[in-house]
Order: C-alpha cells, then structure tokens, then sequence
C-alpha cells in the first residue's frame, strides 16, 4: 500500500514537473544561447521567454533610458524559421525591422530621449509544413552598456 | 505476493492511461501533432481556423520593468555620488518574515547591492549579497543565489564587470523559477521593491537641491513611463492580495507621476555604417516644479519605509 502511494505520488510529481521541464529547457536555452550573445553588452536581469508556435506573436513593451546603449537580443530556438521582430515607438512609427537586416537576431541602438518601445515579435509560418506547426522557445533579452 | 503484482499492474496500467493523456492533452493543446494523417480536410480546416482564433486571443504580451541593475546603472549615468546611509541596513533582514515582506526586500537589496557593486563598494557588496540569498531562500526560490554564487562573488571582488554579470544572472534565476511555477506576481513585486528602492536612492541624493538642470530628476521623470506597466502587471495578479496591495501604492504614485506632462518629438533613426549603432534622434521635454518632485519624493519614502520596516 505504502509502495503504490509512493507510486502514484511519484508519479503526480512526475505529471506536474512536466510544464516546468519544458519551461526549463526555454531558461536554459535564454540563457547558454541568447544572454551569451548580448556581450560586451550587460544583460539586464530580466527573462522574458515563451514557447511560440509558429505564425503566433508576441509584444514586449519596455522604457528605454537616454544616455545608455542597449542590445535588444531576440533568439528562437532551432526548430523554428528566422524570427521576425520589428520595434515600434509609443506612435506606432516602425524604427527597425529585423526582415530588412537578413533576419538578424540583435539590434544595437541610443536614445537621444527616455521612451517606451514596443517589441513585435513573429515567428514566420513554414510554408512547408503549415498543417504540423513546429513549437519552440523564444526569448526576448536585453544588454546595455555606457553611451 | 499475487494480489500485490495484480494491484500494481492496475496501477500501471492506469498510470500508463494517465501518462498518455496528460501527453495527448499537453500536445494537442499547443500543436496537431497527434491528428489522424487522414482527417478528412473539413476537420483540417476547421481546426486551422480554430487555431488561429486562438492565436489572435492568446497573442503574448509582456511589460519589461526596469530591473535593480538597470535602476543602480542609471543612476550612476545621471552622476549619483554613493550614500550608504540610503541603504536598506542588512540588520533589517531578520525582521522579514512574510512573502510579501521577503519579495519588496529582495527587490530592494538587489538595487542596493547593484548600487554598492557599481561604485566599488567590495564589502558592501559581499554583505548585500548575503541578505540578498537570505530573501531568495525565504522565498524558496532554489539555487537563485547558493553558495558558489557568493564564492564566485569573492573570488571576482575588484571585478565590477563580474560582479554586474553575476547579480544579473542570480536576477535571472530568480525571475524565471518564479515564472515557470506560475509565480509571476512575486516576480514582479520583486522588481517593484528594487524599483522603489531606486526611486527612494535617486530622489534623496537630489534632497533639497534645485531641480533644473539635474540628471538625476531627468531620471526620475522618466520613471512616468514604465508606472503604467507596473500596474497592469499587478493587475493581472488580481488572485494574489499581496499584489492588489502593492498596487494600492504604484497608484498613489500615480496620481504623482500624472500631474508630469511628457511631450515626446518624433523619432528618426539614424545608423552609423560603422558601429552599426542607431541612434533614435528626437527630443523631449516635461513640466516637473520642485512642488510635484517633492510631493513624490515624500510618497516614496513613505512608502519605502513601509517596505523595510
């Protein structure tokens, strides 16, 4: 009797560490991959990841300080096309769209003024397999450095 | 020794059941993985559409709140001189016993540590770190800081860029233990103390000194703008009454941050060939008096002062 409770309480365990394995594997992808490839900027702190299937979006909206040089870093796991993000200021105006740079993965800026910026991120649907969308980490990190 | 293999082999099997459904279920949640290659195309079709809806109801959305490294970096970059006085005491630590109380005070050593840590502040550093551990172990939030992390910090004590690098990842640790396990709102009252905490450094080193021409007031005018995302986050948290209290006082700092008119020019920007930098070019500008600073300063300590007591 004691051995089934351990079992089924094991196995409980086993069920609800499930998410959390898989929220791990995107922490552990953030940071070996995407916070490494901020340097020489300072990362931050702040984890900002989720799995996306592909065609879905997300938007971070962040204040950004004058006087400093940030790094927005957006990385998405292997599994996934080119990840598409563009950054929009507080009037909708696009300032930078990573599908015009060959999809490059970082983007290196200055404020002359303090403001918030909106990050759109994409992960592009493969046309090859629309009907079996692929799922995968993406992360959205930060770097700054002196002006 | 039958009845005990007969009673196992239904527990297995209704585990194996179980096991199979929560995998089925986790899968067909997010993907179509698991559908019949032959579904007719209606079925296809119509689970397409459903999909999508669900993407355009479920699209995510996140705030970035200004982290404790931020917070402490901005304030060196707007010329703050280092006041150890203004500092939480490590004493204080032992008197924070509920969740709430442990979360505002991770926060608000983690900005006095990065504080400390970006002017040189080597012992002080060694000593924030310590209430800092303490904070996250009250929180049970596993290996955040553990004890190769203070080595490490030992080990790297005259490297200031070290140093940032590991606060910045025991941060991270921090943040995404607590997002996995559905904790979010601790993560964000998390940052809202480290949050307070710099806006209780900065507002004090301006003191009764003129507000014009000070970077340090700049700074804090802009902190206006990431007031709106601090609330919505503590909104979403409407479950947790930890959450709607720190909401009652990012409110009340509101209704302060609200009498400051901002007026943003438009942005162009520019790329330089060569760094590959873009520089955002517009100007700003805002309507603070010394009246308005000084009524937020008064609600800032108070509230601080709530929080470390």
């Amino acid at each position: 009797m004691i051995r089934k409770a351990i079992f089924l309480l094991s196995f409980v365990a086993l069920v609800f560490a499930l998410p959390v394995n898989v929220n791990g594997q995107c922490k552990q992808f953030a940071k070996k991959t995407c916070k490494v490839g901020l340097s020489p900027y300072q990362h931050d702190g702040n984890y900002h990841a989720a799995l996306l299937i592909e065609g879905e979006e997300a938007e971070l909206y962040k204040t950004f300080y004058s006087d400093t040089e940030y790094r927005i870093g957006v990385c998405g796991a292997g599994n996934l096309s080119d990840i598409e993000f563009k950054i929009e200021d507080s009037n909708g105006k696009v300032l930078y769209n990573n599908k015009y740079e060959d999809y490059n993965w970082k983007w290196d800026f200055r404020l002359e003024s303090s403001q918030q910026l909106k990050i759109v991120v994409k992960v592009p649907v493969n046309d090859v397999n629309v009907e079996e969308p692929e799922e995968g980490c993406v992360a959205i990190m930060f770097g700054f450095k002196d002006d | 020794m039958n009845n005990h293999f007969q009673d196992s082999g239904k527990v297995l099997i209704l585990l194996s059941l179980f096991i199979s459904f929560s995998i089925f279920s986790c899968n067909s949640n997010n993907k179509n993985k698991n559908e019949d290659a032959n579904a007719d195309e209606e079925f296809v079709a119509a689970k397409d559409e459903e999909t999508q809806e669900k993407f355009q109801t479920a699209k995510k959305i996140f705030y970035s709140l200004p982290s404790p490294i931020e917070t402490a970096k901005i304030l060196q970059n707007a010329g703050a001189i280092y006041d150890e006085t203004l500092l939480n005491p490590v004493g204080n630590s032992s008197q924070y016993i509920t969740n709430l109380n442990m979360a505002l005070n991770l926060g608000i050593y983690t900005t006095d540590l990065s504080y400390a840590s970006l002017f040189d502040q080597t012992q002080v550093t060694l000593n924030y770190i310590e209430v800092a551990k303490k904070m996250a172990d009250g929180l049970n939030i596993l290996d955040a800081i553990n004890e190769s992390t203070i080595q490490r910090l030992e080990d790297n004590i005259n490297n200031r860029e070290v140093i940032i690098d590991i606060i910045s990842e025991t941060l991270l640790n921090s943040s995404s233990f607590l997002k996995e396990r559905g904790l979010e709102s601790t993560a964000t009252i998390i940052l809202v103390g480290g949050w307070i905490e710099g806006l209780y450094i900065a507002t004090q080193l301006v003191g009764d000194k003129p507000i014009e021409g000070s970077m340090i007031v700049e700074r804090v005018v802009d902190q206006k703008l990431s007031v709106d995302f601090m609330i919505k986050l503590l909104e979403e948290a409407e479950d947790d009454p930890d959450a709607q209290k720190i909401l009652d006082d990012v409110l009340t700092l509101k209704e302060t941050f609200d009498k400051i008119v901002i007026t943003q020019g438009e942005n162009t920007a520019v790329k330089d060939p060569e760094s590959n930098v873009t520089t955002l070019k517009s100007s700003s500008s805002h309507n603070l008096t010394k009246e308005v600073f000084d009524e937020l300063a008064s609600k800032v300590k108070e509230i601080r002062t709530s929080y470390i007591s």
